[in-house]
């Protein structure tokens, strides 16, 4: 009786609200970006689900409910891009390369690194796409023959980690202007990264969505072509 | 915001058609988010009509991850076989990237001189 309670959708949406909410009353109150509330929240709830000894099967029935809203969300990302528009018009060229850069620069660290570290064949094309959504790199390791699994997984920790500490990051290394802060978290960590900005800063989030999808399209197109080079 | 809604649904089941149909490996999400800034240039879309659904996703889009993220712990065998090589990678390569990204579009804006700011 009691276990068909935490099989409805009642429970894993409940849970991820709860303790998303009281994650948020802990940033506030600490102030520190180490209480990042997406990451905070999902360690929270692993640690919870596997202490009462809950699967994810169990917890996802609720959790593929807000995970379907995300489709519409990035839909929406089209509006700060279009509101806008004149500034990232302006810098078209310099966003353009920035994101051809940094989708360059992902793949070659990402898998250069795994491939130096003695990683497997299936890691290091795990790696390749890391810095892009979730859906793209999935479709990405596929074709080269990289674990979709273990993509996954790498996606949403690089988007964690960028959300986490991204703006404060590039405050570090000299950049000062949003667009180009917005650009760096966006392309480095995806949607995760571009929630974060969304909420230092509206030019910025809507830069780092643009870099989503310019990401995805040309991390789709290179990571063939390396492994056409490196198989 | 009943339109919205359905407006940024329709606009993302158009995407996933022209991703299968085209065979893009785009997701329709994301081609959702390209026509819809089409749609709103076009002046098809009327700002307001997406304003308050877009506003309300947007502003809880960090939440909306939290569920995607639990999803990790089905991976944790995995990770653990090669844990030294997947934990050095994804974060010397995060920020790598940042720094890149960030530097190379600062740099360039500069050079270029922005038009607007």
């Amino acid at each position: 009786m009691w276990i068909d309670l935490v099989r409805t959708p009642l429970f894993g949406v409940g849970l991820t609200l709860l303790v998303f909410f009281l994650a948020q009353r802990l940033y506030q109150k600490t102030g520190s970006i180490l209480f990042n509330p997406v990451a905070v929240a999902i360690a929270a709830i692993i640690a919870l689900l596997q202490l009462c000894g809950i699967s994810y099967q169990d917890y996802s029935r609720g959790g593929d409910l807000l995970l379907f809203l995300l489709g519409p969300s990035v839909v929406a990302l089209g509006l700060p891009l279009y509101q806008r528009r004149r500034e990232i018009l302006a810098r078209k060229l310099p966003i353009l390369a920035g994101v051809a850069a940094g989708a360059l620069t992902s793949i070659v660290t990402a898998s250069g690194l795994a491939w130096l570290l003695g990683g497997s064949r299936e890691v290091i094309w795990s790696f390749a796409p890391k810095s892009v959504t979730t859906p793209i790199a999935i479709g990405i390791a596929e074709k080269v023959g990289g674990l979709p699994p273990l993509t996954a997984a790498i996606v949403v920790i690089t988007g964690c980690l960028g959300a986490i500490c991204g703006p404060e990051f590039c405050r570090l290394i000299g950049l000062r202007q949003q667009a180009a802060i917005g650009l760096a978290v966006g392309t480095s960590a995806h949607g995760i990264g571009t929630a974060r900005m969304l909420e230092v800063d509206r030019l910025g989030g809507a830069v780092a969505g643009l870099a989503i999808g310019l990401n995805g399209l040309i991390t789709a197109f290179l990571v063939p072509l390396v492994y056409l080079l490196f198989r | 915001m009943v339109r919205g809604f359905a407006l940024l649904l329709g606009l993302q089941f158009l995407g996933e058609v022209l991703a299968r149909g085209l065979g893009l490996p785009i997701p329709g999400n994301v081609l959702g988010m390209g026509l819809l800034l089409i749609a709103l240039l076009l002046g098809w879309i009327k700002e307001g009509w997406i304003r308050d659904a877009s506003e309300l996703l947007l502003s809880h889009m960090a939440l909306l991850f939290v569920p995607a993220g639990v999803g990790v712990m089905v991976y944790f065998d995995l990770l653990r076989r090669e844990w030294l090589a997947i934990i050095v990678a994804l974060v010397v390569s995060t920020f790598v990237v940042m720094a890149v990204t960030g530097w190379t579009e600062a740099w360039l804006e500069k050079r270029g001189g922005a038009h607007v700011d």
